[in-house]
């Protein structure tokens, strides 16, 4: 992999490079010139081409494979198989901590799911591998198939998420219910959900020895690459991997999962380098996905429209080996002040991989739920849904009764609501046309995700000649990591953002943690700001504490770093800059690391939240039920923003998200082999250009004091809450017909004329 | 990828020679086949690449008033030639329906007449499909088939013909031109494609080393360039295959229909023609009454073959859209969601 050569608009053309400037992507280059080095991209001397051989059954197991005949093919090397694998360090079924999750690689001849790995061919050339794959011929023992949400008793999982109760009561919802003026009782359905990211999952394993070279795309370095080291039984520092871009992550390339390990293991068994890439359809089994869920919610309201009570229950499925349970009941207790909340789950366990993280998991599949039945409640209640929203605008958060650490959502109604022209919204369904005859219809939904931190260090650096550095193993995943940090890093460093050397995307970096829960910016940025911070420190010391520096004294009342001079706060004649101050030191460099981490005295006392509306027009043909949006407008607090641009983008990103999750994303599902019948990008249908309608992004400005030192609140995940919402909202007020079984069809719509 | 030889004849005798080998098959842009092979669902032992034959890539307007498209003509260059579009406005809007632009680069003119079902059990190698493998079993009878026939299927094939290119063209009785191993043919597209019955396996008229090498429109087929539409429904604003769709052409003399040409897509095995409908349309006035009977009459003999008795409806509802369209004057220039619901939406600029 060549050195990266990022780059950034000529300084002339911007306004600096720091935080809150729109600077465009320093990959960008790199990426339209076909220069950023994917994973699938290396081709290490000698290296092999592995393909899985995939399970055709989701239960059951294997009785036999041809593997005389795969072997026979020419150019292939070997074939990895239950009876012929490098044996790991430790099982696999083994959880090791709670970010572990049970793969599948070659460890018995059991099926669990569809699409399970079941063999790996190695060859010379990735057609001969192909073909090798398919001469397996697999045969199997075949159990009957758990499909859906029905599929067998339900349980209550001990936790949902990530470690959240499964079940949340605050006040009496029975009461709340039993005293209500209106009520509805809604049940909601979503489907599961594939990630497909653009680039497939894929790994380049090269061994030396005991040392182990990887390319692979993560959202993780550093748990990868515990993970491969506790697998392998070997050392961390043995263990490099690298992953300068993504072509998308989602969720799905948080943690390491069965292909990769079945990559290392190949490259082991054969004593070469292999690469491993997945075929797209390969991608829906083995990497994760959004469970399906079915939800039902009751809520009651006063005669002015005042919630009483607010009960939301979610079934969603595990897999038959793991557990991961989409929190999406989560999704009430945080938005609308209802004084009784309830939230509760339960699960049963299908033939599927374990279903996991994926873009906002939780609050994406509560929130079109959540977000429709308050639309009903408020049609009930004969009110506007945004005034509706407003008369149950919760001050504090509902389930915990915290203050928020800030919120600007009444600032996003009000800010959408105008941008949009809700005002002129018909409190009726179905009484809009545009000139065609079409159906017009305009939906609303208030979007929102926690403000996470994890934890992460980076390590500063300023040089004698004027420069700097930053390392932190960071991950830009597509959302503009190496743009957003970078910014971040020159503000603290105080250079220009040309004069640092940021450095992410390798696993021989400083942790940066993972790059999920929206809280990546947060979490590294924070880092890379108390980094910064000590390595001015030092700098400042050798300064402050020489008599022949014009800053000797200045410690009590400190210096602010600044296009690469440190300048006594209290008197900005006096200055000095870095290379003056190291060079009479007599040192070439001061380092200094920082870590970042959530804060937990502020998170007792604060909830922590960014907030938005989304504002949607739908078009819906009369007759034919076809479905198209035509205008969104979102507006978004979340906290300090620190590259419009970048934000901008992801915001649109998760509208166009939303708007998919409401129309379009739906994995079919054989009800009886459990197999998905979609697994491709053709009949998945994910929206494409013509679906996509001017989108509107509004940031409101939003000052949070409490979340982390920059005040970032993340940007990642809460496009997605609201926008499904709306847009399926809008459906119904552009026809009538309340679909609540997600996503939405023709023939939902052809009930009418 | 199973290994396979790879022939490039010079000439089409050449080609059809070379065809007629067991295990051979046409290879001509291959957004179809490619795909079909990546994912083991066909598996020639020999492709014969037609893509440098001469004299097949033309479209030219014969004496009597017909015109002549070679079968390597792309689906865009179609689309775009003016002439044709201008003549035969419903075909153009179909083509452009279909795909995405990319594609429509690629894909031709025969291949687009011979691309293969999008039956996900036909695609997913694990299913039992008889059209794949003859005599397996139909896993898609009792699967998830919202998507599937409701006209002309059998117990033993549920599957659709996805071409938006060939709804108008049966409806303007185009004729395909053959080249076999015992010289030239043409037959009436419409007799092209079979329904599944007891043999789906065999999806054509087509003999082994048949070769298409070129689509006719009849003299008659321009006549009704001013009534003529293409409207389709799908899941998408574009690339996704028709829901249903349907094609209709109307001949208007002194505001009665003179003649109409209807025909269906998305529904059946075949670019379903509606010949029942056309004939109740023929002599009246183009009123609404007139377009429901007809959406009836095309949809006399449909049945669901699964969760689909939907697209029943909805197919007589297309009907009576596609003739409203058709009645009201073909416009001047290709919608830019062409054949969408939404074509006459303003501001979209994709296609």
């Amino acid at each position: 992999m060549p050195e990266l050569n990022l780059t950034s608009a000529p300084a002339h053309l911007r306004h600096g490079s720091n935080i809150g400037q729109p600077l465009t992507r320093r990959d960008g280059v790199l990426k339209v010139t076909g220069q950023a080095t994917y994973a699938a991209d290396n081709h290490p001397p000698g290296m092999l081409f592995a393909v899985m051989a995939v399970a055709g059954i989701s239960r059951g197991r294997v009785v036999s494979l041809d593997v005389a005949a795969a072997k026979r093919h020419r150019g292939v090397v070997d074939v990895m198989t239950p009876d012929h694998k490098p044996e790991l360090a430790i099982d696999p079924e083994i959880k090791t901590n709670p970010f572990v999750f049970r793969m599948e690689v070659l460890q018995s001849h059991e099926v669990r799911y569809a699409n399970q790995p079941i063999a790996v061919v190695i060859a010379e050339t990735l057609e001969a591998a192909t073909e090798g794959a398919a001469l397996l011929a697999p045969r199997y023992e075949t159990l009957p198939a758990l499909v859906g949400l029905d599929a067998g008793e339900s349980f209550v999982p001990p936790v949902v998420g990530v470690g959240n109760p499964s079940e949340h009561h605050h006040g009496d919802v029975d009461a709340g219910l039993a005293s209500a003026e209106k009520q509805i009782d809604a049940i909601y359905e979503t489907p599961p959900q594939y990630h497909n990211a653009m680039e497939p999952h894929a790994i380049v394993a090269a061994w030396d020895g005991d040392r182990l070279q990887i390319d692979m795309p993560t959202q993780g370095l550093r748990l990868s690459l515990a993970r491969i080291a506790e697998l392998f039984g070997i050392a961390h520092d043995k263990i490099h991997i690298r992953s300068p871009f993504l072509g998308g992550g989602f969720g799905s390339k948080g943690f390491l999962a069965g292909p990769q390990t079945l990559g290392i293991m190949a490259a082991k068994l054969v004593g070469k380098p292999v690469k491993l890439v997945l075929r797209r359809e390969q991608m829906y089994g083995p990497v994760g996905h959004r469970a399906p869920t079915r939800q039902r919610l009751r809520i009651g309201a006063d005669g002015e429209g005042r919630l009483t009570a607010l009960d939301h229950h979610a079934r969603t499925v595990s897999s038959t080996f793991d557990d991961f349970y989409e929190p999406a009941a989560d999704a009430s207790h945080t938005l609308y002040a209802a004084p009784a909340i309830r939230t509760s789950h339960d699960a049963v366990r299908v033939n599927t991989g374990t279903p996991l993280f994926m873009r906002a998991p939780g609050e994406a599949t509560g929130s079109i739920a959540l977000e429709s039945a308050i639309d009903e409640m408020a049609w009930a209640c004969g009110m506007d849904p945004l005034a509706f929203r407003l008369k149950n605008y919760a001050e504090r958060e509902p389930i915990s009764g915290k203050p928020f650490s800030s919120k600007a959502l009444r600032a996003c109604y009000e800010q959408g609501a105008a941008r949009f022209g809700w005002a002129k919204r018909s409190l009726q369904p179905r009484q809009m046309r545009d000139d065609a005859g079409l159906l017009v219809g305009w939906g609303m939904g208030t979007a929102t995700f926690p403000a996470l931190m994890f934890q992460a260090e980076a390590r500063a650096v300023l040089r004698r000649d004027g420069s700097g550095a930053m390392e932190i193993g960071a991950h830009d995943m597509g959302q503009g990591a190496w743009t957003a940090l970078a910014q971040i890093a020159a503000d603290e460093l105080g250079l220009d953002i040309d004069r640092v050397a940021f450095n992410a995307g390798s696993s021989d970096l400083p942790d940066a943690g993972i790059a999920g829960g929206s809280a990546h910016t947060a979490t590294a940025g924070a880092a890379i700001h108390s980094a910064g911070a000590a390595v001015i420190a030092k700098l400042a010391d050798l300064a402050t504490g020489d008599d022949r520096s014009p800053l000797f004294g200045a410690g009590n009342a400190g210096v602010i770093a600044r296009a690469g001079r440190l300048i006594r706060r209290d008197d900005e004649s006096r200055s000095e800059s870095y290379p003056e101050i190291l060079a009479r030191a007599g040192v070439t460099e001061v380092e200094a690391r920082g870590t970042g981490a959530p804060n937990p005295a502020a998170m007792e006392e604060y909830a922590m939240h960014a907030h938005g509306a989304v504002f949607a027009e739908v078009k819906v043909d009369p007759e034919l039920g076809q479905v198209r949006v035509s205008r969104m407008v979102g507006a978004f607090a979340a906290g300090r923003i620190v590259n419009p641009r970048m934000v901008q983008s992801q915001l649109f990103g998760g509208m166009i998200w939303g708007l998919s999750f409401a129309l379009h994303e739906e994995a079919v599902t054989d009800r009886r082999s459990g197999r998905i019948m979609n697994a491709n990008l053709g009949e998945y249908h994910v929206p494409v250009n013509a679906d996509v309608p001017p989108l509107d992004v509004i940031t409101v400005e939003e000052h949070d004091p409490h979340v982390n030192a920059l005040g970032i609140k993340g940007v990642g995940e809460i496009g997605i809450t609201g926008s499904a919402g709306a847009v399926a909202n809008a459906v119904w007020h552009a026809t009538g017909v309340r679909v609540r079984r997600f996503p939405i069809k023709i023939e939902e719509l052809l009930t009418q004329r | 990828m199973k290994p396979f030889d790879y022939v490039r004849p010079a000439t089409v005798t050449e080609a059809v020679a070379a065809g007629a080998h067991p295990g051979a098959v046409y290879l001509a842009a291959g957004t179809n086949l490619l795909d079909l092979m990546k994912g083991n669902i066909s598996r020639p032992d020999r492709l014969v690449d037609v893509t440098h034959l001469e004299g097949l890539d033309g479209i030219e307007r014969l004496a009597d008033g017909s015109l002549r498209i070679g079968a390597l003509v792309s689906n865009a260059d179609l689309a775009h030639d003016a002439g044709f579009a201008r003549s035969y406005p419903a075909v153009a809007e179909a083509l452009l329906s279909g795909a995405s632009a990319q594609l429509r680069n690629a894909a031709t003119v025969g291949g687009n007449l011979l691309q293969r079902t999008r039956c996900a059990y036909f695609y997913d190698t694990a299913s039992r499909c008889n059209k794949r493998d003859a005599g397996s079993g139909c896993d898609a009878r009792d699967g998830e088939n919202r998507g599937h026939a409701v006209l002309g299927w059998s117990e033993n094939c549920i599957a659709t013909h996805p071409s938006d290119f060939c709804v108008p063209l049966v409806a303007l009785d185009a004729i395909v031109e053959i080249e076999g191993s015992n010289g030239r043919r043409e037959i009436a597209l419409e007799a092209l494609h079979r329904l599944p019955g007891d043999a789906p396996e065999r999806e054509s008229a087509l003999e082994p080393g048949d070769l298409i090498v070129a689509v006719r429109l009849p003299p008659v087929a321009s006549g009704f360039a001013a009534h003529a539409r293409y409207l389709k429904v799908r899941e998408r604003t574009s690339y996704a295959f028709a829901m249903v769709s349907a094609a209709a052409a109307l001949r208007i003399e002194s505001g009665k229909i003179a003649e109409a040409r209807l025909a269906l897509g998305g529904v059946a095995a075949k670019p379903w023609r509606a010949r029942a409908a056309e004939d109740v349309l023929k002599g009246v006035a183009p009123t609404a009454d007139a377009f429901q009977e007809a959406a009836w009459r095309a949809l006399t003999d449909a049945k669901p073959s699964g969760d689909n008795a939907f697209k029943i409806e909805l197919a007589r509802r297309i009907v009576v859209r596609a003739l409203t369209l058709a009645t009201a004057v073909t416009p001047a220039r290709l919608p830019a969601l062409p054949a969408s619901p939404f074509a006459s939406t303003s501001g979209a600029i994709h296609a």
